[in-house]
């Protein structure tokens, strides 16, 4: 774990004074957008129905830990936030709150919304949060993301547990319908950042973090991105011939799939001068269109669901 | 009788401790729906136990 300080960590800078929106920055809001929708859609597509409240309860404090984990990311790498241009904005960086003061929000947060889940939900649930935000804060902002270009894959994992934790809040269990949705976050992960990496240029390589942009070119990126699109694939249409799936969530994945793989394969067959030629616009298409895939992707298992409730999905 | 406005930094302040006060009192709000909610489903459970007791031979 090698970390460079580019600044005191107690350090505020003078005259500058948080808002409240500071410390809702540090929670990295539009991350904890996706968890939400995420654990949500894993809550509700299980087989057990969960009283509202506490489904609404439980998501919260799902919410919550992914904030401290996103808290406790920007107090270790505040170093390198503040030479990207994409994040050196990010309070810590810009000197509105100390990176110290993040880690203790962070571990803070952490702490309330691991015990909270637990009573509001159960241990599993609880456990799970308890290792997501572990993952995230010391497996990939401490371990992998300056150790090696496989970091957004491994990292991934991070991501790809809020629906896990979801189907658990509502059976107290694990099993093959949220681990595909798992699979499903995780195989989506690495397209979706290597596409930012391909137009965040000079970003990754100014901060020394090894992004395969960095380690192993951006022709090896445009491959990369390539084959994970093609291993998502059966994933995802996996993921539907399980409980979770029916004609419509196949039908909905099948034209989602087909779409982030033409996506692929024009970011595959373009070289550099193509790219910066037109200002990286397939490679920002694709990534934009990566969010839409994933909301899309989960919005399908919920429309099964509710197909299913009235009799009409599932197989 | 005159004020002196605001200066930003106040405002900041003001702001935070609002926004922490209601973030306070919506968690306040949450974990008493939850009891409420653990309450009555532990009250149902201990009556259907008693139930299912005293129709056991």
């Amino acid at each position: 774990m090698t970390r460079t300080r580019a600044f005191d960590p107690t350090d505020r800078a003078p005259g500058l004074e948080a808002g409240f929106g500071d410390y809702v920055a540090l929670l990295k809001p539009r991350v904890m957008s996706l968890v939400v929708f995420t654990a949500a859609v894993g809550l509700l597509v299980a087989p057990v129905p969960v009283h509202p409240v506490v489904a609404l309860a439980s998501i919260l404090f799902i919410a919550l830990g992914a904030g401290a984990s996103g808290a406790l990311n920007m107090w270790w790498d505040a170093d390198i936030d503040a030479v990207m241009r994409r994040t050196a904005r990010r309070p810590v960086p810009a000197g509105r709150v100390s990176a110290d003061e993040a880690m203790a929000i962070g571990l803070a947060l952490s702490g309330i919304a691991v015990m909270m889940l637990a009573l509001a939900a159960n241990l599993l649930a609880a456990g799970l949060l308890a290792f997501t935000i572990f993952f995230y804060a010391v497996v990939y902002s401490m371990w992998l993301k300056r150790l090696t270009p496989q970091n957004i894959v491994i990292g991934g994992a991070a991501g790809a547990f809020p629906p896990v934790i979801g189907w658990a809040v509502a059976t107290g269990g694990v099993s093959v319908e949220s681990l595909m949705m798992f699979a499903l976050i995780f195989m989506w992960t690495p397209p979706h950042f290597w596409a930012l990496a391909l137009f965040m240029k000079d970003d990754y390589s100014k901060a020394g973090v090894p992004m395969l942009t960095v380690t192993h070119g951006r022709r090896a990126t445009r491959r990369h991105i390539l084959v994970y699109t093609l291993l998502l694939v059966p994933v995802a249409l996996g993921a539907g011939l399980t409980g979770l799936g029916g004609p419509a969530y196949l039908a909905i994945s099948c034209v989602l799939n087909l779409w982030f793989v033409i996506g692929a394969l024009r970011i595959w067959r373009r070289d550099e001068a193509a790219a910066e030629a037109d200002g990286y616009r397939v490679e920002k298409a694709v990534f934009r269109f990566s969010l839409t895939y994933l909301f899309l992707q989960f919005g399908a298992f919920l429309l099964e669901h509710a197909l299913r409730l009235l009799g009409l999905g599932g197989w | 009788m005159s004020f002196r406005p605001d200066h930003e930094i106040h405002r900041r302040r003001f702001g935070r401790n609002l926004g922490l006060g209601l973030a306070l009192a919506g968690f306040v709000v949450l974990v008493f729906g939850l009891t409420v909610v653990k309450v009555s489903r532990t009250g149902d459970m201990i009556a259907e136990q008693a139930r299912d007791g005293a129709a056991a031979p």
